[in-house]
């Protein structure tokens, strides 16, 4: 039998029909939903009297319009009616709901990891561009628009083409205080927005392998930055034993069953892709975006670039409208852009590791006067076990803020807005202008560099920082 | 949604790479839970200051694009957020035609679900119908059938649409009905892969 690859295994044990010319319609595993994108999808069903046919493989939770001061304090009316749909819809259609009061309630993409729902060979879809996160475990997972939420509520299957297939290799590995986040900044400003359109990618090589779960997450949670439709990695045996004990996972000798059935998943050797891009991880530094999407960034020992570098005119001016937006300087070192905030969070970075990676560079020292730093852990159970640690008290002596779980400043939906014109150093997956806030500007960064930014008010190289402690 | 065979309408030329969907419509908008009236937000912080008084200077405000229906765009259009609100704003607001070098995937897929036609032409194409609609009123006239893009100055490009979609847009067919006519297959599927909660 030819190799194959995850994506091809995945592909053909879900699809339900296929026809010549046309897309296949896929079985969908897992569907998650959160309060913004659904409602509509509800209606839709409601309007023309149709059932949500699996509620049992529906998941909902509310995040990105909640408050993370005070979870009892919604002043935003709106907002207040989204997440009372929500209710209202889940309670109608029978579907699982963490609501803001829920001890599972987070992110989408850091709840579905933690509950165990997210599993290997999985295809999970949810109304929200992020979903690539799940792909971490060899699962098929990526964002759908609320037509595509509504049709999978109504037939739990959605019309796809098959995409094409890409990897990712990352050689060697990565030096010692360069992260997860470091690498994928690294991936997105080397090859480019458009790189993975129109592929699903998936990640191999030594560095890949030698990731943690959590780390893999961050890395496949910005494929939907290289506008790959999807991003991920076959399972393994760091797979396995991060869902071992997990709630939603099989257990006992039905656990070895699926194991083994996961671990078959992977992809074959010699297995061929559409197209290969490599990079080697050895090379990367601590990285820090200066423009207005993720792929402009640098190492935080580079400067911002002159837009007379590039080549072609519309660069040039995309270039200098970046610059403009940010505010900043051609040829200023990166490590001397001061910062107004600090946002640790976000499902690219707000997990447990993520917080002790933070934790370690505060700890004992004090946030730099004048700038704002605030912690949203990514879910409850993760504020829980970094409450159990000790974290929260870390984060606070140092003068940051430790919040309730949600999306927050990732995309400012709630009270958790950058001001116009002030620069913010952020764990998030996006840049964009105006997307903390309008008017904010965003640099993307690991969690230790956002808390090396804090401590200094201005971006720093963290191995600095993790040498003193060695 | 509206069915979409033969379409003619001006030309509004957004000279711009990576548009991405915060762009199209910023989050502070998409709090609402109906799919209509979402035009009024569409490029909101491009389309009006401070004050929330119009930007003479954003091409949209521009008398000549007032009522324009073909949004002529650079490569990348729609990045970022999954959010259906952008084609929801973008119909809303009057396009029925968004043509780029390219676009990213979940936008195009969200553009096709409610009747928009995304057509993907080459940079050059693209770079000369920016370049005939700069300053001035120019019309497009759009065939789907013939998958065709022509104007009155001897323009003439044709796209490529997959055939299920241009089928899906030519009758203005509802997705989840013709999926439903192959429910006792899902069940079967569902069945024989014992797809388990
Ligand atoms: S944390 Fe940010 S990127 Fe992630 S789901 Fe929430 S809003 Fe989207």
């Amino acid at each position: 039998m030819a190799p194959k690859t995850i994506i091809d295994k995945i592909w053909e044990q879900h699809k339900v029909h296929g026809e010549e010319g046309k897309p296949d319609l896929i079985y969908i595993d897992l569907h998650l939903i959160h309060e913004v994108t659904s409602p509509q999808a509800f209606e839709g069903l409601r309007l023309n009297g149709r059932k949500v046919r699996r509620p049992d493989l529906t998941y909902a939770t509310m995040d990105h319009n909640v408050p993370t001061a005070d979870k009892n304090k919604i002043n935003d009316k709106i907002a207040h009616k989204q997440m009372a749909t929500l209710e209202k819809n889940c309670q109608e259609f029978g579907i699982e709901l963490a609501d803001i009061h829920h001890p599972d309630q987070g992110i989408v993409h850091v709840i579905g990891p933690e509950l165990g729902l997210t599993q290997p060979g999985k295809t999970i879809v949810c109304g929200d561009s992020h979903t690539s996160t799940h792909g971490a475990f060899g699962a098929l997972a990526f964002g759908i628009g609320t037509s595509e939420v509504e049709h999978v509520l109504a037939t739990q299957t959605l019309w796809q083409s098959k995409p094409k297939t890409m990897e990712v290799k990352v050689n060697g590995k990565l030096a010692p205080g360069v992260a997860a986040k470091d690498l994928i900044l690294a991936v997105i400003e080397k090859f480019g927005i458009g790189v993975g359109t129109g592929y699903v990618m998936e990640y191999t090589g030594e560095a890949i392998r030698s990731l943690s779960m959590e780390e893999r997450m961050t890395v496949c949670n910005m494929s939907i930055e290289a506008g790959a439709k999807a991003g991920l990695i076959s399972p393994d045996d760091v797979t396995i034993s991060y869902l071992k004990g997990r709630r939603h996972v099989p257990s006992g000798e039905a656990f070895d069953q699926v194991a083994a059935r996961w671990q078959s998943l992977a992809s074959d050797e010699g297995a061929s892709y559409d197209k290969t891009i490599e990079i080697d991880a050895s090379e990367i530094e601590p990285q820090v975006t200066w423009g207005t999407n993720p792929s402009m960034g640098s190492s935080i020992n580079g400067n911002v670039p002159y837009p007379d570098q590039f080549e072609s005119q519309s660069e040039r001016e995309s270039i200098q409208r970046a610059l403009d937006y940010m505010g900043l300087e051609p040829g200023t070192p990166i490590n001397e852009i001061e910062v107004d905030y600090v946002f640790i969070g976000s499902c690219t970075n707000s997990r447990l590791s993520d917080l002790r990676a933070a934790a370690e560079i505060v700890k004992g020292k004090t946030v730099h006067s004048g700038v704002t730093a605030i912690v949203v852990p990514g879910s409850q159970t993760v504020k829980l076990l970094a409450e159990q640690e000790g974290l929260n008290t870390i984060f606070i002596n140092a003068g940051f803020e430790w919040r309730e779980s949600g999306c927050s400043m990732c995309l400012a939906m709630n009270e958790d807005i950058v001001p116009p014109g002030k620069r913010c150093a952020s764990t998030s997956n996006r840049n964009f202008e105006g997307r903390q806030g309008n008017g904010s500007r965003t640099h993307l960064v690991s969690p230790a560099m956002a808390a090396g930014a804090a401590i200094e008010g201005k971006f720093t190289d963290v191995r600095n920082f993790q040498a003193a402690l060695a | 949604m509206e069915p979409i065979k033969q379409f003619s309408g001006t030309v509004c030329p957004l000279d711009r790479s990576n548009v991405d969907t915060d762009q199209i419509i910023p989050k502070q908008f998409l709090k609402r839970i109906e799919r209509t009236g979402f035009g009024q937000f569409l490029f909101y912080h491009w389309r009006l200051d401070e004050e929330g008084k119009e930007n003479e200077a954003f091409v949209l405000n521009k008398k000549q694009y007032k009522d324009a229906s073909i949004l002529v765009a650079g490569n990348n259009f729609g990045c970022g957020s999954s959010r259906e609100h952008a084609p929801w704003a973008l119909l809303d607001y009057g396009f029925r035609v968004v043509i780029a070098p390219s676009f990213a995937d979940i936008f195009y897929n969200n553009c096709l679900k409610n009747g928009i036609l995304p057509i993907s032409l080459s940079e050059e194409q693209v770079g000369e119908l920016l370049h005939t609609a700069e300053g001035k009123q120019t019309e497009l006239f759009v065939d789907l059938e013939q998958q065709k893009v022509t104007n009155n100055n001897g323009f003439s490009a044709e796209f490529q649409i997959d055939p299920y979609w241009k089928q899906m847009l030519l009758n203005g067919w509802d997705e989840i009905s013709l999926t439903l006519t192959l429910d006792e297959q899902i069940t079967k599927f569902e069945k024989s892969a014992m797809v388990k909660g």
